[in-house]
């Protein structure tokens, strides 16, 4: 612990005169009650974060307390901010993919669907990407929705204690990251969902492994309600909590279940549908108390609902079986095959022969189409997308190039983070914790 | 600047026509004669003005300067052109929207508040001049026929070339009441960055608002507390502008030096 006459590191010179600064570091609690004590000041401020294990990522809180009351919140962004918009303009339009698929981590095919959907527009292509690579697309997202929010109820729950939420959200999630594995090859950053269609087709034996999933998850899904719904514990801390209005989502710009908890069954899905989901059946899931536990029960209900979108996916990707996944237009679609191979997956053989010892065009081709890529005509599009936040999409701009002249993306975190100080005004320390759970941002998505 | 505006028409269309022939084409040379292309026949596309601007210019055609391209594709020249103004119909509910904005602001005698109407790909940009933003941004929430409730935030694009106009700011609006999408777009030059704030209409540019004068130095003039919202505070320099380098630090690998990412070599 150190006061404001001791050396402070990190403060410039007249930043302490608005009063003392302690220097919290643990272990040091009785030196620093003592000496707030002996200030006798009611008025504190509380610098929470950026690394603090209940503010869902790197998030700083500039809390304003009077006693436990909170006055004012604030947030401070921005420490995990990596330029990616900025990186993206200097590498080709498929390179894209691999970078917005890093931005919010815990939803990365929403990112790379947003941004696709946006450069397939461009491309005008919309109409002839294949029916499996919308299928398995809306597969993978809605795959991402279930692991998405059981990390947010996960989290939420661990923030105010409930450890065991956490524990078995967590494993929940570790299934569907380990189809993700099997389908896309990674468990995260895939860079799967690419322009005109998806990377690579389902490997034998998936559709297998995600009938097992449905079946088990349809099991543990009530578990969650079992422990959770009517857990008087778990509603005394979510029950009217981080309260918003339909009026308040709207000025703020709130989208998602935050949307949803007031009653107002808006969800991109449904309104304005893209990869096909006006084909899918289900159900959007609202609450009408506006606060926290309202969305936690619209995050459970929805993972049903995905669950069910899941299933009728596997139904469907039984029947197109051997399917084309990318459009059949060869100036957008790369020539390079994987396959599997003697040492797991890697360049197809088949390929590499083609290319290395029977046509130098389609060399030429390959080499063209990898390193300088292709053209998208002029013009700038949106195609926003439902993520397990709320309205995610991109503003893809293009000046006619092999690169995208500017990406920037409307991430649902950014935008609902804003809600903090209205959520969390006039309550306890406690509650800002649980309202800013029951928004669920995450800071990959915020920074960018 | 006519000559140029004919010659960029002519270069842009191919690049709208992704089959083979049209990429032939692309490498002969233009003609004086302005002729349509086939696709752009009524009822596919709504009748540009022609009025395009050119926002820069394309050297060669796989982006080496230098030693790079020895295709002989060089000297290549065309112009980047973004899609040219529609006519009315819009098709849609473009008209009702628009018409009912057009209404509105006739009443108001800021009829010259709509600069240019581009239907693109199915989704319409309305470019306002920039004094008149937070007028017709207030129409476009309050009116009973336009009602966009929710706004999708300001997403800065810098054309360095593009002269005048360097600074675009895209907002995107979205009515709940009428299921509709529309995109809003106002410039203004480097040489004056201010555009009028809309967080008093639309409380969530607060940080929309933060993150494009952050990125790109654009003043919203009447923001509560404009300050940096992802860079730190005393971040020098707007990074998203184009003539902020990425990275700009050559990196030392194993002795050789490899050039920052912009310095490389590049196709485009």
């Amino acid at each position: 612990m150190s006061t404001a006459d001791q050396q402070d590191f990190y403060a410039a010179p007249g930043e302490t005169s608005q009063g003392r600064v302690f220097t919290v570091t643990g272990q040091d609690w009785d030196s620093v009650t003592q000496s707030i004590g002996e200030s006798a000041e009611e008025r504190v401020v509380v610098n929470m974060g950026p690394q603090h294990p209940s503010t869902h990522g790197v998030l700083r809180l500039i809390l304003e307390l009077e006693g436990e009351t909170v006055t004012e919140a604030r947030c401070g962004i921005g420490y995990l901010h990596t330029g990616i918009e900025k990186n993206m303009e200097y590498r080709s339009w498929v390179q894209g993919v691999t970078f917005c698929t890093r931005m919010d981590y815990l939803s990365p095919f929403y990112n790379e669907a947003t941004y696709v959907l946006g450069v397939e527009r461009l491309l005008d292509i919309e109409d002839d990407i294949p029916e499996k690579a919308q299928v398995m697309r809306v597969l993978l997202m809605e795959l991402n929705r279930i692991s998405s929010h059981l990390v947010a109820i996960a989290t939420g729950g661990m923030e105010i204690g409930a450890l065991t939420v956490m524990t078995i959200g967590f494993r929940e999630r570790e299934l569907v990251l380990d189809l993700f594995e099997l389908i896309t090859g990674l468990r995260m950053n895939h860079g799967f969902i690419r322009p005109g269609g998806v990377a690579q087709d389902l490997p034998p034996g998936a559709l297998d492994e995600i009938r097992d999933f449905i079946a088990l998850m349809k099991k543990r899904l009530p578990e969650y309600a079992a422990l959770c719904n009517a857990n008087p514990i778990f509603k005394g801390r979510l029950v009217d909590v981080g309260h918003l209005d339909l009026a308040g989502c709207l000025a703020l710009g709130l989208t998602g279940p935050v949307l949803r908890s007031t009653g107002y069954a808006w969800d991109l899905r449904k309104t304005q549908p893209y990869s096909g989901y006006e084909d899918y059946d289900f159900e959007v899931q609202t609450w009408d108390t506006c606060d926290s536990y309202g969305r936690f029960r619209i995050r459970l209900n929805e993972m049903s609902e995905s669950l069910k979108i899941v299933e009728q996916c596997a139904d469907r990707l039984a029947g197109l079986e051997g399917a084309p996944v990318m459009v059949g237009d060869k100036k957008i679609a790369w020539p390079s095959q994987l396959a599997i191979g003697s040492d797991g997956m890697g360049n197809s053989l088949d390929h590499i022969r083609r290319i290395m010892g029977e046509s130098m065009e389609a060399l030429i081709h390959h080499f063209k189409l990898v390193t300088e890529g292709f053209r998208v005509p002029a013009g700038q599009a949106y195609v926003p997308v439902e993520s397990p936040r709320g309205e995610l999409g991109a503003h893809v701009v293009s000046d006619g190039g092999t690169r995208p002249f500017r990406v920037h993306f409307r991430d649902p975190s950014f935008t609902n983070l804003q809600a903090t100080s209205v959520m969390s005004e006039g309550g306890m320390v406690a509650d800002v914790i649980v309202a800013i759970a029951s928004i669920d941002p995450v800071m990959g998505g915020v920074d960018r | 600047m006519s000559d140029d505006k004919t010659d960029a028409n002519k270069a842009a269309r191919p690049a709208e026509e992704r089959n083979l022939e049209a990429a032939k084409d692309k490498t002969g040379t233009p003609s004086g004669v302005e002729q349509p292309a086939p696709e752009q026949s009524p009822e596919n596309v709504p009748a540009p003005t022609g009025e395009v601007r050119s926002v820069g210019v394309r050297h060669g055609m796989f982006g080496t300067s230098g030693t790079g391209d020895t295709s002989g594709y060089g000297g290549l020249v065309a112009a980047k052109v973004f899609p040219a103004p529609s006519q009315k119909p819009y098709g849609g509910w473009f008209d009702e929207v628009s018409g009912a904005l057009e209404a509105r602001l006739e009443a108001t005698e800021l009829t010259t508040a709509i600069e240019s109407v581009v239907v693109h790909r199915g989704e319409i940009t309305f470019h306002v001049r920039r004094e008149d933003l937070p007028f017709v941004a207030q129409m476009l929430r309050d009116d009973e026929a336009l009602r966009f409730e929710l706004c999708s935030g300001v997403s800065g694009v810098h054309y360095p070339d593009d002269a005048g106009r360097e600074l675009h700011a895209v907002y995107h609006f979205t009515s709940m009441t009428h299921n509709r999408r529309i995109r809003v777009e106002v410039t203004a030059p480097d040489s004056d960055p201010h555009i009028p704030s809309l967080v008093s209409i639309y409380p969530t540019l607060d940080w929309h608002e933060r993150e494009t004068y952050d990125m790109f130095g654009l003043i919203f003039d009447g923001h509560p507390a404009l300050t940096r919202v992802l860079m730190p505070d005393d971040w020098p320099g707007h990074p998203q502008r184009k003539d902020y380098p990425l990275g700009g630090i050559p990196v030392e690998y194993k002795g050789a030096s490899i050039p920052p990412p912009d310095q490389r070599r590049s196709y485009n």
